[in-house]
């Protein structure tokens, strides 16, 4: 039956993430985006926490990083709500406080959801309570995450891994660094492979920390790895090269993460929408829902024009959530979601600063560091454009080959 | 004459010729005298402007028709069974306590034959329907039998509606729409005014109009709410009500009213002496009632016009929901949500239509789909069209679970009438000059989706 409410039994949760969101991260939040590269000690305890709320029960994920495992094709009759929606309306609050907090979160990596989601049981083990971050973007290569150059070469029982990764959220603090590296660049995609480096392994090097835009409260690293040798248990998933589905299934790693990028962009919009009424609010202004909105000051009218884009991209999110935790084919969803969320974040935290003014453009408030924090989000784990190209291809039936 | 006013005129309900605009002009013809008629006959500027034969018509007209005093040729509506207690359906409840998106069984089958109506009856037929000006009453008829309206009628008043659900009737809405949004809006039309009067009705009104609803051939009837103001606002409305010896007389002008020309019942809002808006019950045989040819861009298979209401007498009993406030505005919700519901069908056809078409056609030598600006285009539809239909659907449940749903409603509705219009445009521009011809249906979507950005009242979800 239709029903598109925050499910009742994850309520607890959300409360609990909203608690941490106000009481924890905007607290600091100013203080990190001022502070960058010093590492928030303050996340540490709340690590901890999270730590128990993920073991504590299974059908809650805290945020993403326990992965977002797809189960076995459940009966269609039965309506399931389980981890991706939880996981989504976690990480909504989460960002409600701070995206680059979130980021920072120790133990809850992009790297730490990879392994969760196409590790074996023996990895799983072995990296269990350690940090990962996720290394994929080089200087030669983003969006087409096909094109990496970083080889790797098995010598023995090893990996020898050389190249140069960008871009690598948490990848000073993290414990490990899940490195995305080709055994063979002339077979393409199928032979790109991801390995679980070490932090301290002889020829993995930390070239820089970036100075960005927003999320300041994040680092964002460099690395070079030069004959670097990594353990050939650390390969995640399947070492072989199979065209059919390697890549696929890297990419798919992809489908289930995507709706989580989307929630943090919805997050951040919900904080803007929040502070953009209670601005308004003491302007005098507050939307009438019965009036037309061509009767309503335009300030108004602009705010529930956000309101409804904000409420699309959530809808949208919990729609691609829902349906991973129905085993449906989400591939679409998830980046019709992850399109709606990026652009809309980016246009309403710029709206709201341009209509709260000098209020909003200066740090007085949170509006402007928002609106910093937002452009990465329609950028990072697919940009704007390549959602565009994956809804098209699947709309159009389209290769990559034919729409470009 | 157009068929609208044929129809009519058969009928017997007064026709206003001419339009509103052309009969000011014509009256201040008249008052300038015929030496001005003679100088404005020989005036260029008619030429230039094309209005020769506009005015033509209108000077014509103006001796012709002009205001008449007929009954129309109605059933008439008596109380059939005594009712103690007004009946109302139970509304369908919260879906419980997960977020789920799939319909119901129930609903499952009635959206499947509506689907398969609006496929194979609707869209065939509605350009010709488009170009007429109406839809053909065979079909109407089909649809009524349908069940359209009886499904919302209560069974204690010979419907066959078990429960009442904002969301079956959205998905209903989003089905007919597909095949035709002008039609969608003929079909459903009659099923706003019975549905207000299960939700609202008092127990006389329900015995007397509802068991026609539920019989074999439904009434035609719509649920005015507009008026040709601009910046319209439906809760300060120009029509008024005044209560004069225990009833109501009604005067002022209602615009986009559907099927007015074979409607035996409207459901007519008004300002009342003050009070604020509310709605009354109004049989189209009622003395001072009138129609004024108002020819839309769009909706047009609905054949909508304007109600002109002078000192239209109806009993104290006529007015719906005891006036209360918030019966006015849950209609005033529900029947955007009813456009919404049109909008996201309509916006599917849009995307239906455009998918084939730009894999199809070819530019440079390739499919003009391998191209990023439209490819990118055809996804911005489809981005923004489920948006709309989420949020439709959300404020929906809500209604159904009778929780406060006025804000849900606004954000649907605003989401709908800019992206829906915006797919509208898309439609025509992706199909480039084929967009803008009548050969393709995508130019009478794009006309038809401007509605949803302008309309209150005719449809109730």
């Amino acid at each position: 039956m239709i029903q598109l409410d925050t499910p009742r039994k994850f309520k607890p949760l959300v409360r609990q993430a909203q608690e941490v969101a106000s009481e924890v991260l905007r607290p600091i939040s100013r203080k990190y985006d001022r502070a960058e590269h010093e590492r928030p000690v303050e996340l540490d305890m709340l690590a901890a926490v999270i730590d128990g709320m993920n073991e504590g029960n299974s059908e809650v994920g805290g945020t993403g990083a326990t992965g977002v495992r797809r189960d076995a094709v459940a009966d269609p009759s039965v309506n399931r709500n389980g981890t991706n929606i939880s996981t989504c309306l976690s990480i909504m609050e989460l960002c409600w406080g701070d995206v680059g907090m979130l980021l920072s979160m120790p133990r809850q990596g992009l790297g730490n959801s990879a392994i969760a989601s196409v590790a074996n049981d023996e990895q799983l083990k072995r990296f269990k309570g350690r940090w990962a971050a996720m290394a994929i973007t080089e200087p030669g290569c983003g969006s087409d995450s096909a094109a990496i150059r970083t080889t790797a070469r098995l010598d023995g029982d090893h990996y020898v891994l050389n190249g140069e990764k960008i871009y690598v959220t948490a990848g000073d603090r993290a414990d490990l660094v899940v490195v995305w590296a080709t055994l063979d660049k002339s077979l393409g995609r199928a032979a790109i492979k991801s390995f679980v480096v070490e932090k301290g392994t002889p020829g993995f090097e930390l070239a820089r920390l970036e100075h960005k835009l927003g999320i300041r409260a994040s680092d964002t690293a460099a690395f070079l790895l030069k004959d670097c040798r990594v353990p050939k248990e650390n390969l995640l998933g399947d070492p072989s090269i199979n065209p059919e589905k390697s890549f696929a299934g890297v990419m798919q790693t992809f489908d289930n993460t995507r709706p989580l990028v989307a929630s943090m962009a919805v997050g951040l919009t919900r904080a803007c929408i929040e502070e953009m009424e209670r601005i308004l609010g003491e302007c005098g202004l507050k939307p009438d829902h019965d009036r037309p909105m061509h009767r309503q000051p335009s300030a108004v009218a602009e705010f529930v024009r956000m309101k409804a884009d904000y409420e699309a991209a959530r809808l949208l999110t919990l729609q691609a959530a829902w349906m991973a935790d129905n085993t449906q084919p989400n591939s679409l969803q998830a980046s019709l979601a992850k399109a709606k969320a990026g652009r809309t974040c980016v246009d309403v935290a710029l709206k709201c600063v341009e209509l709260a003014g000098s209020l909003g453009y200066t740090e007085t408030n949170l509006l402007e560091k928002w609106s910093r924090d937002a452009k990465i989000l329609d950028i990072f784990e697919g940009t704007q454009q390549i959602q565009l190209l994956i809804i098209a291809r699947r709309l159009l039936g389209k290769s990559s080959a034919e729409l470009k | 004459m157009r068929p609208i006013a044929i129809r009519a005129e058969m009928r017997g309900i007064p026709i206003l010729q001419p339009p509103a605009e052309l009969s000011r002009t014509m009256t201040t013809l008249t008052r300038l005298g015929l030496r001005t008629l003679s100088q404005m006959a020989g005036s260029p500027t008619l030429d230039r402007l094309g209005l020769r034969k506009p005015t033509e018509k209108v000077l014509y007209h103006g001796t012709k028709a002009g205001f008449k005093t007929v009954t129309a040729v109605n059933r008439a509506f008596k109380a059939v069974q005594k009712l103690t207690s007004p009946q109302r359906l139970p509304k369908r409840g919260g879906g419980g306590d997960l977020f789920d998106l799939r319909p119901t069984d129930d609903q499952a089958m009635i959206v499947e034959a509506m689907r398969v109506f609006a496929t194979e009856q609707l869209r065939p037929a509605a350009q010709k329907a488009d170009t007429d000006y109406g839809a053909p009453t065979e079909l109407l008829a089909a649809c009524a039998e349908l069940g359209m309206t009886t499904m919302g009628i209560p069974e204690s008043l010979g419907g066959v509606g078990t429960e009442r659900s904002a969301v079956t009737n959205a998905l209903i809405g989003e089905a007919l729409a597909h095949g035709d949004l002008g039609l969608a809006f003929a079909c459903l039309a009659p099923a706003a005014v019975s549905n207000a009067l299960v939700l609202w009705g008092s127990a006389e009104q329900q015995a007397t109009y509802l068991e026609a609803f539920a019989g074999d051939k439904p009434p035609a009837a719509a649920l005015a709410i507009m008026e040709p103001t601009a910046l319209f606002d439906p809760f300060a409305l120009k029509t008024t009500a005044r209560l004069v010896n225990g009833s109501y007389v009604i005067n002022g002008v209602k615009s986009m009213v559907p099927l007015a020309d074979r409607a035996e019942l409207f459901i007519i809002a008004a300002d009342i002496e003050g009070r604020g808006p509310a709605l009354l019950v109004v049989e189209s045989s009622s003395s001072g009632l009138s129609l004024e040819e108002d020819i839309a861009m769009g909706l047009r298979a609905a054949s909508p016009a304007r109600l002109v209401l002078q000192d239209v007498k109806v009993p104290a009993s006529a007015l719906l929901g005891e006036g209360k406030a918030e019966v006015y505005a849950e209609c005033i919700h529900l029947s955007r949500l009813g456009w919404c519901s049109l909008a996201v069908g309509c916006s599917q056809a849009v995307l239906d239509y455009l998918v084939p078409y730009v894999n199809e056609r070819e530019a440079f030598g390739e499919p003009i789909s391998h191209r990023q600006s439209v490819a990118f285009a055809v996804a911005d539809v489809a981005i923004e069209l489920d948006g709309m239909r989420l949020l439709t659907w959300r404020a929906a449940s809500l209604a159904d679970a009778d929780q406060p749903f006025a804000e849900a409603a606004a954000l649907a509705r605003r989401l709908c009438a800019d992206k829906g219009m915006q797919i509208g445009s898309t439609g025509v521009q992706l199909l480039g000059g084929h967009g803008f011809v009548k050969e393709h249906p995508a130019e009478r979507w794009y006309r038809d989706l401007r509605a949803v950005g302008v309309m209150e009242g005719g449809l109730l979800l």
